[in-house]
């Protein structure tokens, strides 16, 4: 890609498919599609081009920490000899895929640390906030705080994951007045000073959402984490008509007013999540401007994933590290930072689609947030599907109520058996028996979540906690609740009538499933991700 | 008796039968595969609607080079200069190589730009025989961005078997001094016909002023250099090279001064070449002497009508050779 054309991304494109449109590109898990969707009646849309990095990122964290928006000081100002500090900061789940060294929240960490060793602060501790997440391996941590930074506080047991299920270590801070509890990590409720930073890969992310939920446990996390929260949340991408959003609002209102200071330091990043140049290049552009290269690299890689075993597929492709570009660092007070950082979240995502369709397909990758090295179970495509592609829209759905999804992934039966216990219960146990959200929340919600042994294994192993699963399965309420059917091609059959879809082995018998409930004529929308794109349905 | 089949016929009576129950094994099929296949195999169309991208040009000033100047790329070079290149060269223009001991002052270890006059494309290979080698394993050579690098074989060949970069002549364009200059201060030597293309009609072209820009903006020394003869091997307008004696004459290296603008420096460098030219034509003391006299005569001969400029060219007929065909080609 020219430099020229690095200079000026174009921005997302809806494409009208008809016959000279060359077969449009699916993910399939570890593997991809080229399919071909019917003409006259079918229309793509594409992300816009990676936005423009900033050319000093370090210059620009630093500018951010001494120019905060909002009515917060200078952090310099916020630090000073003998006082409590606590840097929190985004999981494994964000960026996605990982970012290539040096990431994001090494590079504010960094500074944050610089600023704080000139003002004397001694007393340091940096969090992993991960809500009900499973811990962070050393590796992951090292990745994502520097080697520096973990081997300065590792010795003192001064960097570590946060623990939603440490009686010692939690602390509740009050209730909002629609009654939801408000808890977070004692370390940090305790300090003088939070440092949040923050990756915001999507405009979900970030704001409050930092703190009220990535410092808290399942006690806060149960009150916007739940059926009616998500089916309310239109989309919960939107923050104007999120229920979730609104709640973590509250709760972070809650936790100003108690005191809590937080210095927020969010970042964003471009689409440039298979880079410009590399092996796959190809996956971030429009299939009529692949070049030779791309098609022999594309054909290449394809007649090698099939030869690989499903180990080795998924190690190559975890093993996958995004050539982000930060696109812009703000800092400051939490409400005005994300604020901004949203309208620079849209500025790379937003495109405008223009009315609803009957038939939305998408591709679903290897990656969700919940499976970075790690296994893709069923519960997980749902929620990549139903949760987060289905909800990356303002305005309007894109696919009418009533309409169908068609994914195309292959849902293997397959779960870790270290990250992902409970899920493995929760497959058999709950969704052989019901797959309606509210129910499974009243009848085995609470089971799981004070699970003795689920708790263990979050605690001490590399688990997800045992309410996860049905988070997941929650976030797909709105989804559910809006379509008449979904369609997965290519899934494990079994698999995917266990979660009440339809599987199917090409997308035109997808099709022909779908036209049951839309018709033998439906207008078709696929949506061409990744790179992420957000519609802006008018 | 039925008849006994040979083996082809067989084959070509399966392929019917399978063609008519229309259930063609892969190895029957093959050919039909390739006529149909598609995306990817084939190139996508551009759907209506979409504006197609710009196509990234890879030719002319932009055409990359650098892989040509790899250890492998340049064993190849020195390989077919002094095997391919050296023998045609002795056979067509029998050169006089002279001024070697100019060179001797030089640094070995020191860039530089050798700059020539420039009659015919035997002009390259022979400049690139006679720069002693020790000179030549790391020397890329200024070509014309719009007729070397026009097509991507041209391109390629040239950048190999010569080691040349593209030059902007047509068009203003830093990028491509700017490239040079960049290889420059990494050690390269650069050679150059700073007349921006061949003569003409046989008198040599004014001297612009690239070469000079680039020793100024390098600090590098120029290497003048006289090319006598090659207008008769492959002047401008013939295809085929014809055998002629030739003479390559190295002048003494110049450095730029102080504060000097690329003009005046440019100016100095085609004097020096005209001195050559001179030396070539009389002898070095009369050349010399009219150096300093300032009465060289010019490489680029009167400003006057092109017939008169023919005529004053006097003995140097060469370029000039009679159709020996006795009836024109219809």
């Amino acid at each position: 890609m020219s430099n020229n054309r690095k200079k000026h991304p174009r921005p997302g494109l809806v494409l009208e498919v008809d016959r000279t449109t060359p077969p449009t590109l699916f993910h399939h898990g570890e593997s991809f599609r080229l399919e071909k969707l019917p003409t006259g009646r079918s229309r793509i849309i594409y992300p816009a081009e990676p936005l423009p990095g900033l050319r000093d990122p370090n210059g620009a964290i630093q500018h951010a920490l001494e120019n905060p928006l909002g009515d917060s000081a200078p952090l310099s100002a916020l630090l000073s000899p003998g006082m409590k500090l606590t840097i929190a900061f985004d999981d494994i789940s964000l960026p996605l895929p990982p970012m290539r060294k040096p990431d994001i929240r090494q590079r504010v960490i960094e500074a944050v640390l610089d600023t704080a060793a000139a003002a004397g602060v001694d007393d340091v501790h940096l969090i992993a906030a991960l809500a009900l997440h499973r811990r962070m391996t050393e590796a992951e941590l090292r990745h994502a705080v520097g080697d520096r930074v973990y081997d300065a506080f590792s010795p003192s047991g001064a960097i570590y994951n946060h623990d939603a299920e440490d009686p010692e270590g939690m602390t509740s801070i009050g209730t909002t007045p629609h009654g939801e509890e408000v808890e977070i990590n004692k370390r940090a409720a305790e300090s003088d000073l939070i440092i949040y930073v923050n990756i915001n890969l999507v405009s979900m992310d970030g704001g409050w959402k930092s703190t009220a939920t990535g410092l808290s446990g399942y006690t806060a996390l149960r009150h916007h984490h739940n059926p009616q929260t998500m089916v309310e949340s239109k989309s919960f991408m939107d923050q104007e008509n999120s229920e979730l959003h609104k709640s973590n609002w509250r709760q972070g209102k809650v936790l100003k007013e108690s005191g809590i200071k937080v210095f927020q330091i969010e970042t964003t990043v471009n689409n440039n999540t298979f880079g410009y140049d590399g092996p796959l290049a190809m996956l971030q552009k429009r299939e009529w401007e692949w070049t030779l290269k791309d098609r022999a690299l594309f054909l290449g890689m394809q007649g090698g994933i099939k030869r690989m075993s499903p180990q080795a597929r998924r190690k190559a492709f975890n093993s996958w590290e995004s050539p982000y570009e930060i696109t812009s660092v703000q800092a400051g007070e939490v409400e005005a930072v994300h604020k901004q950082t949203t309208e620079n979240v849209y500025k790379q995502h937003l495109v405008k689609v223009e009315g609803q369709t009957d038939v939305l397909t998408m591709g679903l990758p290897y990656i969700c947030p919940y499976n970075v090295n790690s296994v893709m179970n069923p519960i997980l495509v749902a929620c990549l599907g139903l949760g987060y592609f289905f909800n990356m829209y303002k305005g309007k759905p894109l696919v009418r109520k009533g309409g169908v999804v068609i994914m195309t992934h292959p849902t293997p039966w397959d779960f870790h058996p270290v990250h992902h216990p409970s899920y493995i219960d929760f497959f058999e146990r709950v969704l052989s028996e019901t797959t309606d959200a509210v129910e499974m929340s009243q009848k085995y919600e609470k089971a799981f979540a004070e699970d003795e042994w689920y708790r263990h294994l979050y605690r001490t192993s590399y688990a997800y906690h045992g309410v996860h699963p049905f988070y997941m399965w929650y976030w797909c309420s709105h989804a559910l609740d809006h379509l008449s059917q979904v369609v997965i091609v290519g899934g494990q059959p079994d698999a995917v009538r266990r979660m009440g879809f339809r599987p199917a082995s090409t997308i035109q018998d997808a099709l022909e499933i779908a036209s049951d409930t839309v018709g033998f004529s439906p207008s078709i929308t696929h949506y061409h991700s990744p790179p992420i794109l957000m519609a802006d349905v008018t | 008796m039925a008849k006994r089949l040979t083996s082809k016929e067989i084959k070509r009576k399966t392929r019917q039968i399978y063609r008519a129950i229309g259930n063609t094994p892969n190895n029957f099929r093959s050919l039909k595969v390739i006529r149909s296949s598609q995306f990817p195999y084939r190139a996508p169309t551009t759907p209506k609607g979409v504006t197609p991208l710009e196509s990234e040009s890879k030719l002319g000033g932009d055409y990359p080079t650098k892989w040509a100047r790899t250890v492998p790329s340049r064993i190849i070079r020195t390989a077919t200069t002094e095997l391919l290149a050296r023998p045609v060269m002795n056979f067509l223009a029998k050169p006089k190589r002279t001024g070697y001991d100019r060179l001797e002052s030089l640094d070995k270890q020191q860039a530089v730009i050798f700059v020539a006059n420039h009659h015919s494309h035997a002009d390259t290979p022979l400049l690139l025989t006679s720069i002693p080698i020790r000179r030549r394993k790391r020397l890329i050579v200024g070509a014309a961005a719009d007729y070397f690098f026009s097509s991507k074989i041209g391109g390629a060949l040239s950048a190999l078997f010569i080691g040349a970069v593209p030059v902007e002549r047509s068009k203003a364009s830093r990028k491509s001094s700017d490239q040079i200059a960049s290889l420059i201060n990494k050690g390269w030597s650069f050679m150059v016909f700073p007349e921006g293309g061949r003569s003409p009609d046989g008198w040599g072209q004014a001297f612009r002023g690239g070469a000079a820009y680039l020793a100024l903006k390098c600090d590098v020394p120029i290497v003048p250099v006289h090319i006598g003869g090659t207008g008769s091997i492959l002047r401008k307008g013939k295809l085929w090279p014809k055998r002629s004696d030739t003479t390559v004459t190295f002048g003494t290296p110049i450095w730029p001064e102080e504060k000097e603008t690329s003009r005046s420096f440019s100016t100095r460098i085609e004097s020096s070449v005209a001195t050559l030219a001179d030396e070539v034509n009389q002898d070095w003391w009369t050349a010399t002497k009219r150096a300093h006299s300032g009465s060289t005569p010019k490489l680029h001969g009167p400003d006057a009508s092109p017939w008169r400029r023919s005529w004053t060219l006097g003995n140097n007929k060469s370029i000039s050779t009679p159709n020996k065909k006795k009836w024109p080609t219809i």
